[in-house]
């Protein structure tokens, strides 16, 4: 056991002991915050495994924007502040998939190295990975910022119920609630007399 | 360094994002557990990279920093389905997403009742 094996043990049961309380916790704002726990102890392996670039953009991407956009949700949803008793179903079915799984890859994993050592490669700078990316990985990197840019626009059409409709209501009821909703001459009066026919 | 410690970190994790996926009710928390599973991805990348030498140095590093931006866009488009959701239906429960279209979608009769008034 040398000090890097210390390192990983420790930040491994940390990791580990922040995902149970992630997915068993009753508090959804706390549910986000051992994820931040889960996370950080996570990117501190990778500074351990010596991939600084990993680790640092863990940090930027995960800790910093993934679990805020999150909390966001949590937020927007008014979740209760205090605990709350309907977040689970009943599951035995989940706690043999979930527990098969990973006992499964535990028992494959530690047949496939055992108690063996390896050398730590040499660093993973943002120089060496740079060269990597922009020399061997060029397509994927260009595809991944297509793929960012699609998503991005998805989740624009998402939350814009006004766009991406495939036709106008199918009643005549349709008032234009809103100022850039086309109010021809007729439309008001339409929807007048279909107001009034309801009454 | 024993490549043994991270690859069963790994697996825990991926167990506990699978359990968590199946469990868990409310959507966002699904989302979470979603991520602790891309996270032991990335984690089994990262020791590999240390473990097996590739033709080209650190592709597993590269790999994982693909599966973070892929997380990022996951992440984006599934908390607005996720928004969206509330919004039309007042809840974010897995259980109660209606899976078969309604006849009358729930705008049109929110609109009707505007008509109506």
């Amino acid at each position: 056991m040398t000090g890097a094996d210390v390192l990983l043990l420790a930040l491994g049961a940390v990791a580990v002991g922040a995902g149970v309380l992630v997915v068993t916790t009753k508090h959804l704002v706390r549910a986000g915050l051992y994820l931040v726990v889960c996370l950080g102890a996570l990117a501190g392996d990778y500074l351990v495994l010596s991939a600084e670039l990993v680790a640092w953009v863990q940090v930027l991407i995960y800790v910093g924007a993934v679990v805020v956009l999150l909390l966001f949700a949590v937020m927007l949803t008014r979740a209760p502040i205090g605990a709350s008793d309907d977040l689970d179903r009943p599951g035995w079915p989940a706690a043999l998939i979930g527990g098969g799984a990973g006992l499964g890859l535990t028992v494959l994993l530690v047949d496939a190295y055992r108690w063996s050592t390896v050398e730590l490669p040499e660093a993973g700078t943002a120089e060496r990975l740079g060269e990597q990316i922009f020399q061997s990985w060029v397509l994927p990197f260009e595809v991944l910022s297509v793929l960012l840019l699609s998503a991005l626009v998805g989740a624009v059409v998402l939350s814009r119920p006004d766009i991406g409709r495939p036709g106008p209501p199918r009643d005549g009821g349709a008032v234009p609630l809103d100022a850039t909703a086309p109010a021809g001459p007729a439309a008001p009066r339409e929807a007048d007399v279909d107001a009034g026919g309801r009454r | 360094m024993r490549p043994v410690i991270p690859y069963v970190t790994a697996a825990l994790l991926f167990g506990l994002g699978v359990y968590g996926v199946l469990r868990r009710r409310n959507a966002v928390l699904v989302l979470m557990a979603v991520e602790l599973m891309l996270n032991a991805v990335n984690l089994i990348l990262v020791t590999a990279d240390t473990t097996a030498r590739a033709v080209l140095p650190h592709s597993g590093q590269v790999f994982a920093l693909f599966v973070i931006v892929l997380a990022a866009a996951e992440i984006g488009v599934g908390l607005a389905i996720v928004l969206q959701l509330y919004r039309l239906r007042a809840t974010v429960a897995v259980d109660d997403v209606p899976l078969t279209e309604p006849a009358v979608s729930a705008r049109t009769v929110g609109q009707d009742v505007e008509a109506g008034r």
